[in-house]
C-alpha cells in the first residue's frame, strides 16, 4: 500500500483510490483474457456478416447455377474465382450460403436465448420469491426437463410440434430454459438474505419492484455468462436438429441442414461437407471463449 | 447413509413422474389426430381406426388414460411399434447393448486420455503442454460432433481406408448375441477375425463420441487439480519430502477427483444425446438411431416408449453417481 503511494508520488500523479466504475473494472479484467478478446472479435465480425449478408454475398443463397454443379473452391483443380468456395450439388454458391447461414445462426442464437432467458428468469424469480408450493412445483418441472439429455429433449419437442426451424428454435429454448431458471433462483435466494433487500422491503417496495429493480440486477452476472455460453448451445443444438433432418428444412441455408444435404457427396466433394462445419465450430468456439472470459471477469471469487 | 440414499430416491420420484407426464402428453399434444397422423398419406379403415384408438386407449377420459399408462409402464408394457408390430421394450432391449457398448468405449477413452491430460496440464501450468491441452479441450467442447464424425469418416475411411464406414461388424460374420456387446460376443465365440472386425467398426464412432466428454473431463480435472494443489496439506506433503508423484498422484488426485466424478456422471446424459448423432452418422444399430428413425416414420409408440426408457436410464445413472458421490465425499452425505 505504502509502496504504491510512494511510486505514485514519485511519478508525480495523484494517488487517488477511487473505485473503478463497474464497467471499467469489468473491461479491465476481460481485456486480460486473450482468448475472450479473440472470441469477441470473431463474434463482432460474424454479427457484421449477418447484418450485411445481402450486400456481402456474391449471389442469392438459393440461386442455382445449373451449369456449375459441385464446383470445387478456387484453389482446387477445376475451381474458379467465380465461386470462391465452390458450389453444392444443385449449383448454389457455398460462400453465399455460408454468409446467409451466419444470419440464420445469429437469429437462432438471439431468439433462443431471448426466449429462454425471459421465461427462465421469470420462473426463477417466482421460484425464489415463493419458495413454497409454487417454487417447489417450478423447480421440480425444471428438474424434469434437466433429466432428459439436451438433444433428446429437443427431439421430443420437435417430435411433438413437427419439424421446422421455428419449432427447432422453440425446442432448444426449452432446453436452455431450466439452466436460467435454476441460476436465477439460486442467485435470488442468496440476495434475499442480504440487508439491502430487507431495507427495500421495510421501505415498502412492492413485489414487482422488489423482483425486477431490487433483486434482479444483482443476479445478472451469472445470467450473462450463461446466456453467452447458451448462445453456443443454441447454435450447436439447432444445427444438430437440422443435421438430423428435423430442424431447418432445405433450402434454408442453415449450417446443420447444409451438412445433412451434403452427406451423400462426402466422397466426391469434400468442400460441401467441410465448410458448414468449420462455420459452426468457429462460431461456437468464439461464444465459448467469450463466455469463459466473461465468467472470469464477472466472478467475484476469482477477482481479488 | 441409508437416510441419504432414501432422500435421493424420494427426490427422483417427482422427476420420474414428470417425465412420464411429458411422454404421456406428447402423443396427445401433437396437433391433429395422432392416429391419422401416424398413417400419414394412407387412408385408414374405420374399423382399424377404432381398433387402434381403443388399443391406444385414446377413447377414454384423460385421467384414466394416464393412470392406465402408468400401470402399463409399471408392468413393462411400453406399447407396440406401429411399423414392426413388436413391443417397444423388446426392440429397446435388443438395440440398447449396441448403444451401451459404444458409450462405454467412448467414456473409457475419454477418461483414459482426459484425466492424465488434465493432471499433467495442471502440474505443468502455463507451459506449452498446458496451453495445447486447454486449446484442444475448448475446441473439442465446441465441436459439432455430427460434423466431426463426417470428417473422421472422410479421413480414416474414405482417404486412408483404415476403418469401415458404418455398422457394427462385417456382414460375413454372424455371432450369436449373448451379451449383445459385439466385442464380448465375438470374443466368447472365439472368432478372432470377427472380434477384429467389431473393434474396427467400433473405434471410429467411439472416438467421435468421446470428443466432448474428453474435453470436459480434461478441463475439469485441470481446474480441480489446480485448486487442490494450492491447499495447505499439499504444501505439508511436499515439505515432508514426499516424491512429487506421490504428492500429485495420491494426496492431490484423491481430492481433485470428487468434482471430476460428478462431471463424468453428468456426461452420461450428454453421451446419450451424442450417441443419437454418432449412431446416425455411422449407421450404428443402437437406440439413438432407432429413435430418430421412428420420429421420421411417425411411429409414436416407439418415440414415446423409447424416450421414457432412455430418460429412466439417464435418471438411474445420475442417481448412482449421486450415491457414489455421497460415498466418497462425506460432506455431501452429511450436509443435507
Amino acid at each position: 500500500m505504502t509502496a504504491q503511494v510512494d511510486i505514485a508520488a514519485a511519478v508525480g500523479t495523484r494517488a487517488e483510490h477511487k473505485p473503478m466504475h463497474p464497467l471499467a473494472e469489468f473491461w479491465h479484467y476481460f481485456r486480460q483474457n486473450k482468448g475472450a478478446l479473440a472470441g469477441l472479435t470473431i463474434i463482432v465480425a460474424l454479427a457484421l456478416i449477418a447484418i450485411g449478408a445481402d450486400a456481402l454475398a456474391p449471389y442469392p443463397p438459393a440461386e442455382q447455377f445449373r451449369d456449375a454443379l459441385l464446383r470445387p473452391p478456387f484453389w482446387a483443380d477445376g475451381g474458379s474465382w467465380q465461386y470462391v468456395l465452390g458450389t453444392d450439388d444443385v449449383g448454389r454458391d457455398m460462400l453465399s450460403r455460408l454468409i446467409h447461414g451466419t444470419r440464420v445462426s445469429m437469429v437462432i442464437g438471439i431468439s433462443v436465448i431471448a426466449l429462454g432467458l425471459v421465461v427462465g428468469v421469470m420462473l426463477g424469480l417466482l421460484a425464489g420469491f415463493f419458495p413454497g408450493l409454487l417454487g417447489i412445483a417450478i423447480m421440480r418441472a425444471m428438474d424434469t426437463l434437466l433429466a432428459l439429455p439436451a438433444l433428446l429433449l429437443a427431439i421430443v419437442v420437435v417430435a411433438i410440434l413437427g419439424p421446422g426451424l421455428f419449432n427447432a428454435m422453440l425446442a432448444v429454448s426449452i432446453v436452455v430454459l431450466p439452466h436460467f431458471a435454476r441460476l436465477t433462483r439460486a442467485a435470488v435466494l442468496t440476495e434475499l438474505a442480504k440487508d439491502y433487500v430487507t431495507a427495500a422491503r421495510i421501505t415498502g417496495a412492492r413485489l414487482p419492484r422488489m423482483m425486477f429493480l431490487t433483486v434482479l440486477p444483482n443476479c445478472l452476472a451469472p445470467l450473462i455468462v450463461q446466456a453467452t455460453l447458451g448462445f453456443s448451445t443454441a447454435i450447436l443444438d439447432t444445427a444438430a436438429l437440422g443435421f438430423l433432418g428435423i430442424g431447418a428444412q432445405p433450402p434454408t441455408p442453415e449450417w446443420g441442414t447444409m451438412l445433412s444435404d451434403a452427406l451423400q457427396f462426402i466422397q466426391r466433394a469434400w468442400w460441401v461437407v467441410t465448410f458448414p462445419g468449420v462455420a459452426i465450430l468457429l462460431t461456437v468456439l468464439s461464444f465459448n471463449l467469450m463466455g469463459d472470459g466473461l465468467r472470469d471477469a464477472l466472478d467475484p471469487k476469482l477477482k481479488r | 447413509m441409508l437416510r441419504f440414499l432414501l432422500t435421493r430416491l424420494a427426490l427422483i420420484i417427482p422427476t420420474f413422474l414428470g417425465v412420464t407426464l411429458m411422454t404421456f402428453a406428447m402423443i396427445r399434444l401433437v396437433p391433429g389426430d395422432p392416429i391419422l397422423l401416424m398413417y400419414g398419406e394412407r387412408t385408414v379403415d374405420e374399423s382399424v381406426y377404432q381398433k387402434l384408438k381403443a388399443e391406444m386407449g385414446l377413447d377414454r377420459p384423460i385421467l384414466v388414460q394416464y393412470a392406465s399408462y402408468l400401470n402399463d409402464m409399471a408392468h413393462g408394457n411400453f406399447g407396440k411399434s406401429i411399423t414392426t408390430r413388436t413391443p417397444v421394450l423388446s426392440e429397446f432391449v435388443t438395440l440398447f447393448p449396441a448403444t451401451v457398448e459404444l458409450s462405454l468405449t467412448a467414456m473409457t477413452l475419454a477418461i483414459l486420455i482426459g484425466l492424465p491430460a488434465g493432471i499433467v496440464a495442471a502440474v505443468r501450468r502455463n507451459t506449452a503442454f498446458d496451453h495445447t491441452v486447454m486449446g484442444a479441450s475448448l475446441t473439442g467442447y465446441s465441436m459439432p460432433i455430427f460434423w466431426w464424425g463426417l470428417l473422421m469418416i472422410l479421413t480414416f475411411s474414405v482417404w486412408l481406408g483404415w476403418t469401415p464406414v458404418s455398422g457394427r461388424m462385417a456382414v460375413k460374420y454372424f455371432i450369436e448375441p449373448v451379451t449383445g456387446f459385439s466385442l464380448i460376443d465375438s470374443y466368447l465365440a472365439g472368432d478372432w477375425s470377427a472380434f477384429k472386425s467389431a473393434l474396427h467398426h467400433l473405434i471410429l464412432p467411439a472416438c467421435v463420441l468421446s470428443t466432448v466428454p474428453l474435453a470436459v473431463i480434461a478441463r475439469m480435472t485441470r481446474s480441480s487439480m489446480l485448486e487442490v494443489l494450492n491447499e495447505d496439506y499439499i504444501r505439508t506433503a511436499r515439505a515432508k519430502g514426499l516424491p512429487p508423484w506421490r504428492v500429485v498422484g495420491l494426496h492431490a488426485l484423491r481430492n481433485a477427483l470428487i468434482p471430476v466424478i460428478t462431471v463424468i456422471g453428468l456426461q452420461v446424459g450428454a453421451l446419450l444425446g451424442g450417441a443419437i448423432l454418432t449412431e446416425t452418422i455411422f449407421s450404428w444399430p443402437g437406440v439413438g438411431n432407432w429413435l430418430i428413425e421412428s420420429i421420421r416414420r411417425r411411429d409414436y409408440p416407439v418415440v414415446q416408449g423409447g424416450i421414457l426408457l432412455a430418460a429412466s436410464i439417464v435418471m438411474i445413472v445420475n442417481l448412482m453417481v449421486d450415491v457414489l458421490y455421497g460415498l466418497i465425499n462425506p460432506r455431501i452425505r452429511k450436509g443435507h
